[in-house]
């Protein structure tokens, strides 16, 4: 019974001495250059330490909430589309009504020019 | 799988959805003005309220038990169906000498009332939480639809952050009721309460529900949030909100507390009384050091809460009936109180404060002869609704034993008498020089002679409206 594990105990073995041995060989064979903006946390990106208070545009918030509602959609589709079969025509008018709902949404939201930054 | 009756039932809820897509889409396609979505509304809304009165003698349960749809239900569809009607109509004046009537007004008002309609016929916990949320979420952004007022951005805020906690408190309530029945079908609780009513897991739940939909309708002591958030909303959203709202909220306690767990003499029942008291002393006294009519009539409508769960309490069909007949009355009295209001602020730089009402009845004695019989309605003088409504309620108390609840009652809407007759006094009674004010629109002329028409006849014929929502009574 316990036999059957033994592949998959070997492939954890060989990933976790695969992920450290490559660590170390960059540790001692790759070239150190250190500089200011290397040694910082995000390289080219935001400042790590900084004021918490700090105002942000309302924009962000926006693509936040379309995209949890287009995100949320696709949770309904792939059920479906799993059982689309079994759930026959009704299943497929059903989506049909729940997706056009979906395209007037999107459709006011796009000629409300919610999907431009500017 | 779904049938042909399962969509009959939930007639009056494909209307309202559709006719909210249909503004969506022409909103978003710019055809009309704002006006085009308010005639939509209105005309989606009117067709509603047919639908329902087709449905009014029809019952069944559909789509897999998650929705009932019976004469009480139909009948609360066409009442909600209507205060969205006086809604839209007095809302365009209103915005449009704000430079702030939009179209998105309309929709957001027609999901509230689907959310709404789903509570009143909803048949699962769950679908009653989805209806709550739902008018929940609108009437928030409604609070605030004028986003660039601070006094609108502070109702609508607090009004999400306190709403949303007593939405937490709802949930969790459903859950600990699930984890003691084992279903969130309302039939399926009625069947186990008689087993589980004294299980402390249950009672709990029962707890946290009534803390949730006391929140909702503005009880003591969950009503903080209403007078802060009744008086910086746009007027003619807080009339939408203490009527709508607070009947689609009374309709879930009703068939919760009523028709599922027969409360009728239990400790629950005892607690609802205690609740109501509050709410009666504490609206109606506090109501008296008012200043503004708009927050005089926040306090009013947590008296008002109080009067209706003086019905809840009694746990009786009576107390059924009363709490229907009482919405029926509160709704079409204070529709109509919130539109002179709404009318008076344009006439008078906004002003909401009582002494802006000095001497009204110089100026526009119709108006004020309006406004006076709504007062007089909601102090519960008859021959007006509020003193039908107040008389099937505390009935119903007196006769399910709560004789001490029908005399706080009786009480406290003596007090009442004071700051209601009071706007009548500075109306009548006091002398006012200045330019002559016009008449207002004609939309909001239909829209008080509805509401003050209704007003005289559900005081005049009680039976008639009763047999609508209770053909067996």
């Amino acid at each position: 019974m316990l036999e059957s594990y033994i592949p998959i105990f070997m492939m954890l073995a060989l990933g976790v001495a695969f992920a450290v041995a490559m660590g170390k060989i960059n540790e001692i064979v790759g070239p150190k250059r250190p500089s200011e903006e290397k040694l910082s946390t995000y390289e080219s990106g935001m400042e790590p330490v900084r004021t918490a208070r700090e105002r942000f545009s309302v924009k962000f918030y926006m693509v936040a909430m379309l995209f949890i509602i287009f995100d949320i959609e696709v949770v309904f589709l792939y059920p479906w589309a799993v059982s689309f079969r079994s759930l026959g025509i009704q299943g497929f008018v059903t989506m049909l009504i729940f997706l056009s709902i979906l395209l007037i949404g999107y459709y006011y939201v796009w000629r409300k020019g919610a999907l431009e930054w500017d | 799988m779904l049938t042909y009756t399962d969509f009959l039932l939930a007639m009056p809820l494909f209307s309202l959805t559709v006719t909210v897509l249909l503004i969506i889409a022409t909103e978003a396609a710019r055809v009309g003005r704002a006006r085009f979505s308010q005639f939509l509304a209105i005309t989606g809304l009117l067709v509603t309220s047919l639908l329902a009165g087709l449905n009014l003698r029809e019952s069944g349960v559909a789509f897999q038990g998650m929705i009932a749809t019976d004469a009480a239900s139909s009948y609360l569809t066409i009442l909600l169906s209507l205060a969205g009607i006086v809604t839209a109509l007095v809302a365009r004046p209103y915005f449009e000498h704000r430079d702030a009537h939009r179209g998105e007004f309309y929709i957001l008002l027609l999901f509230a009332i689907i959310g709404m309609v789903l509570m009143a016929s909803a048949n699962d916990l769950i679908t009653l939480f989805l209806g709550i949320e739902l008018m929940s979420f609108c009437l928030y952004v409604l609070a605030g639809f004028e986003r660039t007022k601070d006094k609108q951005n502070e109702s609508a805020l607090k009004y999400f952050l306190l709403g949303a906690f007593a939405s937490a408190f709802l949930l969790y309530g459903i859950a600990l009721i699930y984890g003691s029945v084992g279903s969130t079908n309302l039939d399926a609780i009625a069947r186990a309460y008689a087993g589980i009513s004294n299980q402390p897991l249950f009672l709990l739940g029962t707890a946290m529900l009534i803390v949730g939909l006391g929140f909702k309708v503005a009880a003591v002591p969950f009503h903080m949030w209403a007078p802060d958030v009744y008086e910086g909303a746009p007027t003619v959203v807080t009339g939408f909100m203490a009527t709508a709202g607070k009947s689609a909220a009374f309709a879930a306690l009703a068939i919760v507390m009523i028709r599922t767990f027969d409360i009728g003499g239990s400790t629950t029942a005892d607690v609802l009384a205690l609740l109501a008291a509050a709410s009666m002393v504490l609206g109606n006294v506090v109501a008296i050091a008012q200043t503004n009519l708009k927050r005089m009539l926040a306090y009013s409508s947590v008296a008002h809460a109080g009067y209706l769960l003086a019905g809840v309490a009694a746990g009786t069909a009576e107390g059924f009936a009363g709490v229907f007949l009482y919405l029926t009355a509160y709704t079409v009295t204070t529709l109509g109180a919130f539109a002179v209001i709404g009318w008076h602020e344009r006439t008078n730089d906004e002003g909401t404060s009582l002494d802006d009402y000095v001497g009204l009845s110089q100026h526009q004695p119709v108006i004020a002869a309006v406004m006076a019989l709504y007062m007089f309605s909601l102090t519960g003088i008859p021959p007006f609704a509020g003193f039908i409504g107040k008389y099937y309620v505390f009935m119903a108390a007196v006769r399910a034993d709560l004789t001490w609840l029908a005399i706080v009652g009786v009480l406290t809407s003596a007090v009442s008498a004071f700051y209601y007759l009071r706007v009548i006094v500075m109306m009548y009674f006091r002398e006012r020089d200045g330019e002559h004010i016009p008449l207002p629109r004609i939309p909001v002329m239909i829209a008080l002679g509805i509401t003050a028409a209704l007003v005289i006849v559900v005081g005049v014929l009680p039976s008639t409206v009763l047999q609508l929502f209770m053909p067996a009574m």
